[in-house]
Parts: C-alpha cells; structure tokens; sequence
C-alpha cells in the first residue's frame, strides 16, 4: 500500500509547521494540543463536498494551492493609520497585518480599569493557564478542518477579558488588514474573550486589505460570556477580492447574558464563517444579524449552530444575502433545543435575493428540538426582486438600473437597525451600499 | 397633447384593447368607464409602459413623439404620469427619499437642475398644503401600512409633485369610503390646469360628482363605443353599461 499523494496545500502548511517557532512552545499542554491537532490535520487532510459541513463548498482549488507560511515582513510593510478607522470607534485597538501583531497600528495606552486586553503571544509568556481550556481544544470533527489547522498553527491573535461588573463604554477595535506579500501567504489568529458576570463590552472585528492578494487567513475566536454579561460584537468583513477567509467562531452564554452580533460580509472570494453558539444558562439571549452582499465569482458560506440547552432561552437570527455574477453564498442554520431547554424561544429568518441567472444562494434553516413547551419558527426564502415595485419606481422616473439598487439596499437595510452605535450602523449602511451592484 | 389612434394591445395572448382612438388635449379631463374586463386597466398599463402588455396595432403619439417606443422612466419624465389602481407597498424605501429621487431623475432626464434637499423640502411642504395631508406620511416607508384611502392620496400627492402633463388615474376611486374619495378628488381638483390633461379610468359614476369631466367615453370590448360630455355619465348610471353596449351590434352579435 502506498502512501495517498499529499494536496499541495496539505504539503506546504506541514512545511510551514515544521519551521514555525510559535509563543509558548515551552508551555507543555499547549505544545501537546498543537501537535495533536496538526496530526489531525495531516491525516485527514481537507474534506470533500459528501460531508455535510462542506456540501455546498468545495476546497478542491484550494487544495492545489500551496502557501507561504507567515509574513516576516509583517512588523514593517507600510499602512495607512486613517484606513484602518472607523466611526465611532477610537477607544482601545488591536491591529494584526497578516496575522502578525503590530503595536504600532495598535491602541493600548490607556486601558480602562477592568479591561485586559492584549495579544495572545505576550499572554503566553506569562501566566497562561486562565488560557489553557481554550487553547487545548482538539478538534475532531472533521468539518472542523481549519480550526484544527489553526490550532496547530496560531501564534497570535486577541486575548480578551472584561472583569465582573465592569462596563466598557468605547468598544474595541480588532482589526486585521491583509497586505500583498512576495507570494500567497497563510495566517492563522486564535483569539479568547471572556466577559465576567455582569459585565458589558462591545467589539468591531474589521477585516480590509490594504491592496490585491490571495493569502488565506484562518480564524478561530472563543467567546464566553459569563452571567448576566452582554456583549455586543460587530463584524465588518471587508477582506481582499481574492483571498480566503474562515472564521470559526464559538459563544457560550451562561445564565442572563446576551449576545448580540452583527456581521456584514462583504470582501474575499472563499469566505467561511462558522458560528457555534451555545445558550448554556437559563434566560440567556443570543441575536443575529447578518447581511451579505456578493459579486462576481464571490463564495461565501455561512454555518450557524446555536444550541439551546437551558431553560427560557432566546435566539433571533436575520439574516438577507444578496447575490449577482457568478457568485455563490450559503447560509445554513441549524437550531437545536435540547432535552430540558423549556421556554426555549428560537427563530431564524434567512431571506435572499437573486441579481443574477448565474448567482446561487442556498439556504437551509434546521430545527431539532427535543424539548417541550418550545417556540420556534423559521423562514427561508430565495427571490428576485419585485416587478411591480420595480414597474412602480420607474413610472415615477426613476432609471431601470437604479431602481435596481434602491430596491436592493431596502432588502437589506433593516437588518442593522438595532445596532445603538449610530455612526458604525450609518457606515455600515454606506458599506452595504457601495457594493450592492449598479449603485 | 395625447393622440391615441387604433390601438390593438393583448396580454397573455389575449386581446384587451381593439382599436382604441382618443386624444386629449392640455387642460382637458376625459373620463374613461366602461365594464369589468372592457381593458380600462389594460389602457393605463400600455401607456405607462409596464411589461406584459404587447401592442399589435395602432399608435400612441405624445407631444408628437411615440409614447409606446419610450422606457417607462422615460415617460414619466416626458409628463407621463400614473396613478395607480393598487400603489405597491415598498418596504425599506424612504417615502421622501423616493419622490425626490423620482423628481431629480427627471428633471435629470430633462436637462434640468437637481433639486437639494432644501429646494425639495420647500416644494414637499407647498404640495402638502394644497393636498392637505399630514407629513408624517413622508417619513414611512414608500405605501408600507398605508390604509387604501392614504395609498390613493399618496398617488395623488406624488402627481403634484411630480407636475406631469398628462395624468392617467387607474380606479382611483376602487375601495374608498366617501371621505376619501372627497379628498382624492379635492387633491385632482386642485392640480387642474390649463397646460395638464387628465384621464380618468373608472367604473363608476361617483368619482364624476366630484370631478367634473369634460368628455366621457364607454369602453366595451377593448374599443370606445360612445362619448359624450359628463351627462352621459349620468345616463350611464340610470341605465347601466348594457344600456350603450345593447346599442352596439358588434357587441351584441345582432349583425350576426
């Protein structure tokens, strides 16, 4: 029996793993889970579209790329400051550029009392057992591919903690900036944010690039929020036309928290983006709200898992897609009420919407639910956009093309309107508006 | 200002309209009624240019151009305008920002300046106070949550802003109670004008109590088979539509 033949891109992050000298490689546990993981990863490789997870998205063309590991110029290629704002937003700020940590993009000056805020591989030289439930995950489900990979191979990314009681009025910045290198690099970031009982904390996650490339940056982000913490996280994914991006991103609510997230996905041409969410205490509430907005030969896939499994707990998921061109998007979400989770109050709302003949959505609500006295409801649909609003708008002057435009921001626009930060939500609509097609 | 001369239209392989001929001229109100299934909708669909209305013969001609070869946007900008019979509820479309946008895409297609928000308030607030609604209509969305009176008032309050030369007004008068329709007709009164003709499709006679027209046609089976001044409308009410299409012998098949 031979040997199966290694994909190219299996290959080259063996390379990058073998020379990679990675923070807190002295720190047994941590070494241990890399090394489990990266084995995992060697062994299985990347999966195909007969699993599940994967069905709608194939890497067969990645697979054959190869990747440079990390960027050692990182720490010096050139950003413009007045890019990377938004806002609204210019409290505390952690700026990686290929996935590498650059204090001088960065805000930590004046942290505000309570907050702890700093990057993962100066958390690792000192005490990093608060970090050790974390970072020692193994993941063995094996759509899970990338997050094995990055757990094998991240050496920074954000260590977040908020402590009890403690509300943070300025939200933080996390921003990653992709930056054209000498070839295709990968980048992998880990991060941890935990919020104490009681406390409050918002987060803008902002991926942009400062030119054309096609690196592949992979991100895995722990949330908890322990009782009665809220956090309110925007994501603003404006990453480079034609780069990968996968995020895998996982929130456990303990009793009385709430999440609210945002997301507006925009940039790169393979996005994934999983979100596991777990309401783990009673009364806990988690929200959704995500817009997508694709072009040319855009794939974008979303895979939301949010489990119910305490009592009188809430999820509300809005989600609208829009796509044109070629493009692809995929929104799959799963809600599971467990056994015991009564009260449980669960919708999704997927709607979507068509430019094309040659764009596809699909879209795929799932509810299990194994408790009693549970109220659910989902909806998921894929359109065009309305002729006779269109016919309306024109008979009133107003010009085919933008007609067009006007009808599709309206599908869109109402999503962020819970966002209180009105200046961020005003951007984001902006956003939102200079990609939708012929506007 | 209007000439339409024989014209043919069908939709879905049907034929509506069977050799139509009207003209109206500027200042002028025609009133255009007729049956159900006489093709009065049908009427207002083709010359608003909405899709799925093919014409087969005949002419439309505006302001001595061919109405039928413009986009519907053009039309609305050479003076076309349609009050529709069911406005669409466009959720997420800012009323204000809708009209203005209409406005200033004309104007645009006209060669004219745009109108700031400035410009544009002050003429919203003049035409507010001539159709006599609130402004709180302005904020919502475009129709969304309207009540059918506050629909056909929204219809009626875009024409005077948008000053059309020719206003096409589909059933306006379909589903309102006797308060609304006073106020509809308050609203087209008011924008009669020397240089704006109007035509009037409707079913029933009411509408005509308070909008006095100048000539009343009856369309039947896709062509008009009588006209007259408002009295006929008054005839028409007394003796029912059977009264003009009895008279008729292709209608009747008594040639037969």
């Amino acid at each position: 029996m031979s040997e199966p033949q290694r994909m190219p891109f299996v290959e080259s992050l063996l390379e990058a793993a073998a020379q990679a000298r990675l923070p807190g490689s002295n720190i047994g546990w941590l070494d241990a889970a890399r090394r489990e993981n990266l084995e995992a990863f060697a062994a299985a490789g990347l999966p195909d579209t007969r699993m599940e997870a994967w069905k709608y998205t194939a890497l067969r063309a990645l697979g054959q790329r190869r990747f440079a590991p990390g960027d050692a110029q990182a720490s010096s290629r050139d950003v413009d400051a007045a890019a990377l704002a938004l806002p609204g937003v210019d409290g505390p700020a952690l700026v990686f550029v290929n996935g590498v940590f650059r204090a001088d993009l960065s805000r930590l000056e004046t942290l505000p009392a309570g907050l702890n805020l700093r990057p993962l591989s100066q958390a690792l030289q000192g005490d990093a057992e608060p970090l050790r439930f974390a970072l020692s995950r193994h993941y063995r489900e094996g759509g899970d591919v990338f997050a094995r990979l990055n757990a094998a191979l991240a050496g920074d990314g954000v260590v977040l903690q908020v402590a009890a009681g403690v509300k943070i009025a300025q939200p933080v910045q996390l921003v990653f900036v992709g930056a054209p290198a000498e070839g295709d690099l990968a980048w992998h970031v880990r991060h941890v944010i935990e919020l104490g009982e009681g406390a409050e904390l918002a987060v803008v996650e902002h991926h942009l690039a400062t030119a054309a490339h096609q690196h592949l940056g992979t991100q895995v982000m722990d949330i908890v929020l322990r009782k009665g913490a809220q956090l309110r996280h925007v994501t603003l994914q404006d990453a480079a036309e034609g780069s990968t991006l996968v995020r895998h991103n996982s929130v456990q609510l303990d009793a009385q928290a709430q999440a609210m997230l945002y997301v507006l996905e925009l940039g790169g041409s393979l996005v994934r983006h999983d979100l596991h969410a777990t309401l783990a205490g009673d009364q806990s509430r988690l929200d959704t709200r995500g817009v997508f907005v694709l072009q040319g030969r855009q794939h974008i896939d979303t895979q939301m898992a949010i489990r119910h499994q305490a009592l009188n707990t809430a999820s509300e998921s809005v989600w609208r897609g829009v796509a044109d061109g070629r493009s692809r998007g995929v929104i799959r979400g799963a809600i599971v009420v467990a056994q015991g989770a009564d009260g449980s109050d669960a919708s999704l709302s997927s709607k979507n919407l068509l430019l094309s003949g040659q764009a596809e959505i699909d879209t795929k609500p799932e509810l299990e639910i194994y408790a009693d006295e549970v109220k659910a409801a989902h909806g998921a649909t894929v359109g065009q956009l309305d002729e006779r609003s269109l016919f309306y708008l024109r008979s009133r002057g107003i010009p085919l093309t933008e007609a067009r435009s006007m009808l599709t921001a309206a599908f869109c626009r109402a999503v962020f309107d819970s966002l209180p930060d009105e200046n961020l939500r005003e951007h984001l609509y902006q956003q939102l508006m200079a990609h939708l097609p012929s506007a | 200002m209007l000439k339409i001369e024989n014209l043919h239209a069908r939709v879905e392989g049907k034929d509506i309209l069977k050799g139509l001929t009207l003209t109206v001229n500027p200042g002028e109100v025609h009133a255009i009624m007729g049956p159900n299934g006489a093709g009065k909708s049908t009427l207002g669909n083709v010359l608003s240019g909405r899709d799925g209305y093919e014409v087969t013969a005949g002419s439309v001609s505006f302001n001595g151009i061919d109405l039928l070869a413009l986009e519907p946007e053009e039309r609305a900008a050479a003076g076309v305008f349609l009050a529709f019979q069911y406005p669409v509820e466009i959720p997420g479309v800012n009323n204000t920002y809708f009209l203005r946008a209409a406005l200033n895409a004309q104007r645009k297609r006209r060669g004219e300046k745009e109108l700031d928000s400035m410009q544009f308030l002050k003429l919203v607030r003049e035409k507010l106070k001539i159709m006599q609604i609130s402004d709180e209509l302005l904020h919502r969305a475009v129709n969304e949550g309207f009540s059918g009176g506050e629909k056909k008032r929204n219809e009626i309050f875009q024409m005077a802003v948008l000053e059309p030369q020719l206003a096409i007004l589909d059933e306006t008068d379909s589903g309102l109670d006797i308060d609304a329709l006073k106020q509809v007709a308050q609203g087209v009164n008011a924008l009669r004008s020397t240089e704006r003709g109007f035509l009037l499709i409707t079913h029933y006679q009411r509408l005509l109590d308070y909008i006095e027209p100048d000539f009343v046609h009856v369309l039947a089976d896709g062509r008009i088979v009588e006209s007259g001044d408002k009295t006929l409308a008054l005839k028409l009410e007394e003796h029912g539509y059977a009264w003009v299409t009895d008279k008729d012998p292709a209608l009747t098949g008594a040639s037969a």
